[in-house]
């Protein structure tokens, strides 16, 4: 490759780069200000290092709603990547009939736009007495068809051998699920848990539909609800602190399991 | 309809095979029962629901057969949703899929600090919709960066958020930043598996690299890009957090950003006795991204023949 071309694609990709982070960095940045340095605008620095918008949206209703949304995204994340993974195993390894043709009714359902469920899988949850409880975004979040399609595809490529010679010594299907399947399937487990946690953390339309009392809102949900009355005050600077605070986390998670992701990535495709 | 007679089997085989069906039913029950109770039931009371009047509130319903769509048909509001997102698609789908390409290529040439790129630039797709929304007001409402700077360095005002002219395109500039990201992972994964030699051959023939890049990556990638844009297609016709959140929940200013699922909740939840509508609007959009979905199949499928 020339050196002209090499210093082209470093210059165009150190832009992009600029572009990604100019949004974040100026979140940062406003979230620092006072509302009154907010209003008067003109600066891109803020005048000292203040924290002060944190404490203020953290003792609010803030603290809560990162909480609630922390013990969903949590919940579903461990119950759904195992009932997942128990449903993709089921139609990988074990032998039964029905089996092709309800894994070929897993692939039309998933067609279904959530927008089609969504609102009559409401008047279920109203009915089942769920209506603005974390269960009822618990109960709807568990099933990922997407998630069972991708771990059957890696089951399917899975080493017999240990799991035969676990029958054989008489355990029975489950425990050789748990102690033998599981274990060796960690890097897709941990692939399958980065993008179940970050619908549900990211997740607005769902909450929005079943939640209602302010004190169960999850953190999307109840930014966009702060963030409104903020907006009268333009205390953008709270609406700041309030986004970078929701970006925490799952930031966390994605540098820790960076690594894996990456690798694993081409299995599971996009689609957010 | 009788299964066909099963090969002769010793006893025990046919035991352990009776083991595994029932091991493998209740592994599968959670899973099945939740897929009944909150996706199969739902759909097909949407169906039912898009036949009918329905009052929610006291739970009656009085057919109405086609009434729902002729409604819409005529409403105003339908045809605006119609066209902002028609027009979202047409934009954001290919932006999104050529951007995402592009850098997949960039970074899969030789380049330093490939890892840090990646992970730098997947910012934008970790960032919920909400928060990168809230972002994005900040920098394009009067007081936002964008907005001043525009004033004070070309002496240019434009009220980005409340003139229907800009609403929209400010959403799908959006869409844009945080989704391409993510496609732009799942190319560079598909790159990765190209084999070198096919460009080092090229290479010798004394193809330049724009030219590999046409007739190596482009054609090796056509399965990906196929799921890129159906994925894109998909996601996009069904765009409601950014629309939301952006315009307060009613698609302003002057309808310029309803789209087909806020108009969908409007009938759901903000006006009475318009169960029916929703389901019914809901119902003819998984029609139409069928339609857009084929459609997209038979033209990718020509061009790659073609080729």
């Amino acid at each position: 490759m020339s050196r002209l071309l090499t210093y082209l694609l470093h210059g165009f990709l150190l832009g992009y780069a600029l572009l990604t982070l100019t949004p974040f960095v100026w979140a940062v940045l406003s979230s620092m200000k006072s509302v009154q340095e907010i209003a008067v605008g003109g600066r891109i620095l803020p005048l000292a290092l203040d924290f002060g918008a944190y404490r203020q949206i953290l003792q609010g209703d803030f603290g809560r709603w990162f909480f609630n949304s922390l013990s969903v995204a949590l919940t579903v994340t461990i119950s759904s990547v195992f009932s997942n993974t128990l449903a993709a195993y089921a139609l990988a390894r074990l032998r039964f009939r029905g089996g092709a043709a309800l894994f070929q009714t897993l692939l039309i359902i998933i067609m279904v736009p959530s927008q089609v469920t969504m609102i009559p899988a409401y008047l279920v949850v109203a009915r089942l007495g769920l209506a603005d409880t974390h269960l009822a975004l618990i109960l709807t979040s568990l099933v990922s068809i997407s998630a069972i399609f991708m771990m059957r595809q890696f089951f399917i490529n899975f080493r017999a051998e240990v799991e035969e010679a676990a029958k054989l010594d008489g355990c029975s299907a489950l425990t050789t699920f748990v102690r033998i399947v599981l274990p060796m399937a960690l890097p897709a487990l941990a692939t399958q848990a980065i993008f179940i946690f970050m619908g549900v953390w990211n997740e607005f339309m769902k909450p929005l539909l079943y939640i209602s009392s302010v004190d169960n809102y999850l953190l999307t949900q109840g930014l966009n609800a702060a963030a409104k009355q903020y907006e009268k005050s333009a205390a953008w600077n709270l609406i700041m602190a309030g986004s970078v605070v929701s970006v925490l986390p799952i930031l966390l998670v994605y540098l820790g399991l960076n690594r894996f992701f990456l690798k694993l990535n081409d299995q599971t495709g996009g689609g957010k | 309809m009788k299964a066909p007679t099963p090969p002769p089997q010793s006893l025990r085989a046919r035991r352990a095979e009776n083991k595994d069906a029932a091991a493998a039913w209740s592994f599968l029950a959670p899973t099945l029962l939740l897929l009944l109770l909150f996706t199969v039931l739902p759909a097909l009371y949407a169906v039912y629901a898009s036949l009918h009047k329905l009052d929610i509130v006291s739970g009656q319903s009085s057919w109405a057969g086609l009434k729902n769509l002729q409604y819409l048909w005529e409403d105003d509001k339908f045809w605006a949703a119609c066209r902002n997102t028609t027009r979202y698609v047409l934009v954001v789908v290919p932006l999104q899929t050529s951007l995402a390409l592009l850098l997949a290529c960039m970074l899969n040439s030789r380049i330093r600090f490939r890892r840090g790129f990646v992970t730098l630039f997947f910012l934008p797709t970790l960032t919920s919709s909400a928060a990168m929304t809230m972002i994005f007001m900040w920098l394009f409402n009067n007081d936002g960066l964008v907005s001043q700077a525009l004033q004070t360095h070309f002496g240019i005002t434009i009220r980005f958020l409340s003139d229907p002219h800009w609403a929209l395109p400010i959403i799908m500039l959006m869409n844009v930043f945080s989704t391409t990201p993510n496609y732009m992972v799942v190319f560079l994964a598909g790159l990765q598996e190209v084999p070198r030699s096919l460009y080092e051959a090229m290479a010798l023939d004394g193809a330049g690299p724009i030219e590999r890049h046409w007739r190596i990556s482009v054609p090796q990638l056509m399965p990906l890009i196929f799921y890129v844009l159906t994925m894109g297609l998909i996601g996009c016709f069904q765009v409601f957090d950014q629309a939301f959140i952006l315009s307060g929940g009613d698609g302003g200013p002057e309808d310029s950003t309803l789209t087909f699922t806020l108009l969908i909740y409007h009938f759901a939840f903000k006006t009475y006795n318009t169960m029916g509508l929703a389901c019914a609007l809901a119902v003819v959009l998984t029609l139409i991204i069928l339609l857009a979905s084929r459609l997209l199949k038979t033209v990718v499928k020509s061009e790659g023949l073609n080729r």
